[in-house]
Order: C-alpha cells, then sequence, then structure tokens
C-alpha cells in the first residue's frame, strides 16, 4: 500500500508564555491516506487550529514528527517548507484570508506568483478555478465587493490553483450562512471525489458528516478517530429547519 | 517571483498610500536637491575658476609700486612710482625660471573713431607683455621693438572695442584716437571674456609704451622711466612662493631698502586671487553637502521609519502571502522593492528640484552652474542605496515572520 499522504507521529506543540507551559497538543499520532476527507472536531481551546497548522506547515511541532507524502518536513528550512506549502497544499480559512487590494483573480494568481508561472498562463489558470467555483463573473471584483460565500469560494479557488493534493481548511463555514455552508460543502465533497484529500476543521456535526471520517480532540489530544456512518450527500440534504 | 511582478506589487502598496509615501520621500527629495545643487555650483565655479586662471595667465605675479610710509603715513598703492622699466629688465635678467617680465603704464581715456566714441582702458606696453598675459593676435600684428624704437602711434585694440568703435568689422588699418592723438590699428586682439569681476577683459587698447609716455598717459618723461606695473610670468612648473621671495629680494636691493623697513612695492600672485574665490565656493559646497547628508539620513530614516509602520500593519498579508508559498526572500524583496522605489521616486523629484534650484540660485547670484550627468547618476545610485540600506531591516522583519503568527496577527 503506498505511504499515506499523512503521518505524524507523538506530535505536541506547546506555547511557553512567560514562565507558563501551555500544551496546546500532545501525543497526536495518526495516518491520513490520499483522498480521505477528514473532519476534525472538539471543543474550542482543543488543540484544532493547532493541529492544522502544524500538519499545514505554518507552524513547527515541538515535539514528535511529521512525514508529508513520506518526507520528513520536521527538520526542513522555512524556504522549504514555503514550497510544500506552495505545491501540495491549499488553505481555506474562517475569515477568508484575501488581500483586500487585490481582486479575485489576482487573489487566485498569488501561489502560481511564488510559484514561478509565466503570467499568460497565469490568468488563465486562475480564471478556469474562478469559474469552476461559479464566480466567473466575479473577476475583476475586490474581496470588498464580494458576499463571504463568494470570498470563500475565491479562496477555495486559490487553494486548488497549484492543483494540490490536499486542502485544508479550519472553520471555512464559520462565518457563512446555513445554505451559503451547504454549497460550500458540496464544493468540497465535488473536489474530494476528483481525488484532492480534504481536512476540515468544524464546530458544527451536520458540517463535520459531510466528511468520510471524524477526528475528535479534547485538551490537545485525539480522543476519538471515527468513520461517517450517517454522511451527508450534497443535494440530498434536509431542507433548511423553518 | 518576477521583477515585473515585484514592481508592479510595490508599486500597488506605495500608490495605496499616495501622501505617506510623498511624505516619507521628501527627506529624500531635499537630500537628492541639495546634492544636485552643491555640485552644480561647485563644479561651475571650478570651471570658472579654472577658466578665469587660463585668462589671467597662470604662474603669473604683477609686481605694483606699493605702500611706502612718508612721515609715519601709510599711502596707498600707486601713491608714488617707484618701479622703472630697469627694474623689469632686472627681473627677466637675474630672477630664475622668468619667462617675460614686462612693464606696463595703465590708464583710462576716451577712443574715438569717425563718429563713434568709448571710454576704455589704455595700456602702455612692451613686446613681453603679450607674452606675460597671454595675449594673442586675432588679425594684423604684434607691437615690435621698432614700433617701442620709435614711439610709433600704432595700437592693438581688443574685442570690444573693435565691436563698440567698428561694428564688428575689421578695425586693422584703421585710424583710431586715443586723447585726441590719431593712432593706426595694427592688430586686432583674441577674446579673453570677463575676469573675476565681471570686469570685461576685452575692453583694452594697447600701445607702445614709449608712445604712452608724455601725452596719453601723463606720465612724466622722468629719466627712470617709471611704471605703473611688472607682470612677471614664470616658467611652467616654476615655483611662485620662491620666486615671489626673489623679485621681492631683487627689487629691495635695487631700491636700497633697509633690512625691517617697509617695501616700497608689493607683489600679488593671481593665483592667490582665484584661491580666494575657491574657497569661498568650497565653503558653500560644504555647506550644502552637510545639508544633503543630514537630509539624506534623516529621509534614510523616514523611510525606516514608515516601512517599519507597514510592515506592522500588512502582518496579515505577509502571513497570507507566505502561507500560499512566499519563500523569505520573496518577501524581502517585496518590501526592500518598496523602500527602494520609494527612494528613486525621491530622488527623481529631488533632481527635478536640484537642477530648477541650482539654475535659479546662478540666475540670482549670477553663478556658474554647471549640472554634469554624472551627478545625476550618482544621486540616483545613492538614493537606491539609501532605499536598500534603511528598507533591509524592515524588509528582514517581514520576511523572518512566522506564517501561522503572521496569519493570526489582529
Ligand atoms: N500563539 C499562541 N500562544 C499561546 N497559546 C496559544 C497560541 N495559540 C494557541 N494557543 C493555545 O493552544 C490551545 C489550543 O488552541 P487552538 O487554537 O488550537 O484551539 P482550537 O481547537 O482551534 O479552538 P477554536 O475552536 O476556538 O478555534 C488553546 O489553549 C490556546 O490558548
Ligand atoms: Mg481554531
Amino acid at each position: 500500500m503506498a505511504s499515506p499522504l499523512i503521518r505524524v507521529e507523538d506530535l505536541g506543540r506547546d506555547y511557553r508564555l512567560g514562565d507558563v507551559n501551555v500544551t496546546a497538543l500532545t501525543g497526536v499520532s495518526l495516518e491520513i491516506q490520499a483522498g480521505d476527507f477528514v473532519s476534525v472536531m472538539g471543543p474550542s481551546g482543543s488543540g484544532k487550529s493547532t493541529f492544522m497548522n502544524l500538519i499545514g506547515c505554518l507552524d513547527r511541532a515541538t515535539t514528535g514528527r511529521y512525514w508529508l507524502n513520506g518526507e520528513d518536513v520536521t527538520r526542513l528550512s522555512p524556504d522549504q517548507l514555503a514550497g510544500l506549502r506552495n505545491r501540495h497544499l491549499g488553505f481555506v480559512f474562517q475569515n477568508f484570508n484575501l488581500l483586500p487590494r487585490a481582486t479575485a483573480l489576482e487573489n487566485v494568481e498569488l501561489p502560481m506568483l511564488y510559484a514561478g508561472v509565466p503570467p499568460a498562463e497565469r490568468h488563465r489558470r486562475a480564471r478556469e478555478q474562478l469559474e469552476r467555483v461559479g464566480l466567473g463573473e466575479r473577476m475583476a471584483h475586490y474581496p470588498r465587493q464580494l458576499s463571504g460565500g463568494q470570498q470563500q469560494r475565491v479562496a477555495v479557488a486559490r487553494a486548488l490553483v497549484n492543483r494540490p493534493p490536499m486542502i485544508l481548511a479550519d472553520e471555512p463555514t464559520g462565518a457563512l450562512d446555513t445554505r451559503t455552508s451547504q454549497e460550500l460543502m458540496a464544493l468540497f465533497q465535488a473536489l474530494n471525489d476528483s481525488g484532492i484529500t480534504l481536512v476540515l476543521v468544524t464546530h458544527e456535526h451536520d458540517i463535520a458528516r459531510y466528511g468520510k471520517r471524524i477526528l475528535t480532540f479534547r485538551d490537545g489530544r485525539r480522543v476519538a478517530d471515527q468513520p461517517v456512518a450517517d454522511r451527508i450527500l450534497a443535494g440530498t440534504e434536509p431542507a433548511a429547519a423553518p | 517571483m518576477n521583477t515585473l511582478d515585484t514592481l508592479h506589487s510595490a508599486l500597488g502598496s506605495l500608490r495605496a498610500n499616495k501622501l505617506r509615501s510623498a511624505l516619507t520621500a521628501l527627506g529624500i527629495i531635499i537630500g537628492v536637491a541639495a546634492v544636485i545643487t552643491m555640485l552644480a555650483v561647485g563644479e561651475g565655479a571650478r570651471e570658472r575658476v579654472s577658466e578665469q586662471l587660463k585668462s589671467l595667465g597662470s604662474n603669473l605675479m604683477l609686481v605694483l609700486p606699493g605702500t611706502i610710509t612718508s612721515s609715519g603715513v601709510r599711502l596707498g598703492s600707486g601713491s608714488r612710482n617707484t618701479l622703472t622699466q630697469n627694474d623689469a629688465a632686472a627681473i627677466q635678467e637675474e630672477v630664475a625660471g622668468v619667462l617675460a617680465a614686462a612693464p606696463a603704464l595703465r590708464g583710462s581715456g576716451q577712443l574715438v573713431a569717425g563718429n563713434l566714441n568709448w571710454a576704455s582702458q589704455i595700456y602702455g606696453i612692451t613686446p613681453e607683455y603679450m607674452i606675460a598675459r597671454d595675449w594673442r593676435i586675432l588679425r594684423g600684428r604684434g607691437l615690435d621693438e621698432n614700433d617701442l624704437r620709435t614711439a610709433a602711434k600704432v595700437a592693438l585694440v581688443g574685442q570690444t572695442v573693435a565691436d563698440m568703435l567698428y561694428g564688428g568689422s575689421d578695425p586693422t588699418g584703421q585710424t583710431l584716437r586715443v586723447k585726441h592723438v590719431p593712432f593706426t590699428i595694427v592688430g586686432l586682439l583674441a577674446s579673453k571674456g570677463q575676469s573675476f569681476g565681471g570686469q570685461d577683459l576685452d575692453d583694452v587698447v594697447l600701445i607702445p609704451i614709449s608712445t604712452a609716455r608724455g601725452r596719453i598717459l601723463g606720465q612724466a618723461q622722468g629719466r627712470l622711466q617709471t611704471v605703473g606695473q611688472i607682470s612677471v610670468k614664470m616658467r611652467d612648473g616654476a615655483d611662485m612662493q620662491q620666486a615671489e621671495e626673489q623679485v621681492s629680494a631683487l627689487l629691495r636691493q635695487r631700491h636700497r631698502i633697509q633690512p625691517g623697513q617697509d617695501s616700497d612695492f608689493f607683489i600679488r600672485n593671481l593665483s592667490e586671487v582665484v584661491e580666494a574665490e575657491q574657497a569661498a565656493s568650497r565653503t558653500l559646497s560644504g555647506l550644502l553637502a552637510a545639508v544633503a547628508s543630514v537630509s539624506l539620513l534623516v529621509g534614510g530614516i523616514g523611510i525606516m521609519n514608515i516601512m517599519l509602520v507597514s510592515v506592522t500593519e500588512r502582518t496579515r498579508e505577509i502571513g497570507i502571502r507566505l502561507a500560499v508559498g512566499a519563500r523569505q526572500r520573496d518577501i524581502l524583496i517585496q518590501f526592500l522593492a518598496e523602500a527602494v522605489i520609494l527612494s528613486l521616486f525621491g530622488a527623481l523629484a529631488g533632481i527635478a528640484l536640484g537642477v530648477g534650484g541650482a539654475h535659479l540660485l546662478g540666475h540670482l547670484a549670477d553663478w556658474n552652474i554647471i549640472v554634469q550627468p554624472l551627478s545625476i547618476g550618482l544621486s540616483v545610485f545613492f538614493a537606491a542605496g539609501i532605499g536598500i540600506f534603511f528598507g533591509w531591516y524592515p524588509a528582514r522583519k517581514a520576511a523572518r515572520m512566522s506564517p501561522m503568527d503572521a496569519l493570526r496577527y489582529e
């Protein structure tokens, strides 16, 4: 069997605040296979974001090891990590994190700027991704001219544009209403069906159930890891309660 | 990230804060303007001085009948005619390295040609004067020993005199009345332009010194053949200091002046005048250089300050860029580019201001101003250096942020 896309062993992250040591994450060992769709749940402060930042190579673990696609990333330099983020990972954040002074198209082009893609191809691919997320008409709009759902779609297009094998989303529906959330999850399921691995943090069970597997965190530990029994498939949702 | 993208993004963020960018560049603008003005004034003065040296004749000293003490009262230069044509001959003979020691009488008077008249400087000279004062003949001939011996009524005229009295047409062969005495013009002098004081050096008439005595310049036909000045031209490479001492020693001996007594003549080394002028322009240049360097320093610190503010303000933007794959170098270059563009913009505005200011100053103070292309290149180079130097620390601070911390920044 191929090596897992993600493998972590005894992963931990401590923060030092003056004399106090805050353990945000400790002793996490798990694997995520390519093509999986993992929902991460747990109460606030349980370490979900900390975990996502570590597997997203945005932060460094204080203990344990992490292999991304078979490569030990624990000891890579900041620039090597940047390269990994650029080519292998796409991020979607709760607060969208778009550049406010750049248009939708320019925001989507950003990862390609750092991948050395020539301008003409950059435009073409950014356009393609925006069309894929249903924003073909909004390319020249600035983030402030877009709704929350549209901004999150721009973020998804940006995450997709370098064709990474995996997308990490930390509470992507946190700022969206139910309908828009369902649309976004439908988009994620479609991406997962096309072979992209997804890891998604959420507080809502109804969102987590779009995934195939649920990880539960508590006090910095992973306390449960279960397949989703009653998976929601996009388009089959019950109508929103009146 | 390629150069064009870097430029595009840097210009974009500078444009987002137009007023702030302009104010930040102000220090550089003033600094560069001061540098440009300083160099323009300095170079203008330097060129004027070297031209002046040429027109004065380098290696030249002037011996003037000097202060003599009469009953304890010191009288000014020329108060008594103590120099003679024989003194000039003695200097020529006995001081080593003398190219020409030329005695001259000097006065002014009215010139008349046809129905035009003009007041001008009149010099009674010997042929050596032409060598000593670097006069060249443009048309006709110079004065010779024969003219001197016969006290011929022949004259050489300067360009200005020719223009004023003959309207620019060839004056040689024409008659010129000098203080009512008719002279024949035998030569036209090549132009020398202006002296330091703005005096027109071409406004002259040169006649044989023997002719000048008596009626023309009102000198008594004394046995001593007194002269108004002696121009001493030294050979190239001669030590002017030493020559001055030798001339002085010789004349004191000839005039029988006791040790401890004041000389009855004095010697002016013309390059001293030039040096004084040079020193004045150096002082001004130094002042401007001080303004320039302080201003550039303050400008640089201003850029650093604003870049630090900008890095803090844009922490989240930095986080986003890092998250999607920007390397430290990409962030570093992005912020450095902004600092450099800011200072280059300052340099361009400063150059415009400096060139304009230099010309205005030149116009108002009647100075010679030369803006050299090199000084413009230098300013641009300097400004880019300041941008890099003062932009480095903020840019590095941005580049070294942790992606996670940057993204979480509120
Ligand atoms: N930069 C930091 N400095 C100090 N402590 C931190 C830092 N980031 C997180 N923590 C601590 O680590 C713990 C886990 O935080 P984390 O953000 O991972 O929680 P979370 O599960 O994502 O919570 P939420 O659902 O509210 O987003 C918390 O106790 C938090 O206070
Ligand atoms: Mg969180």
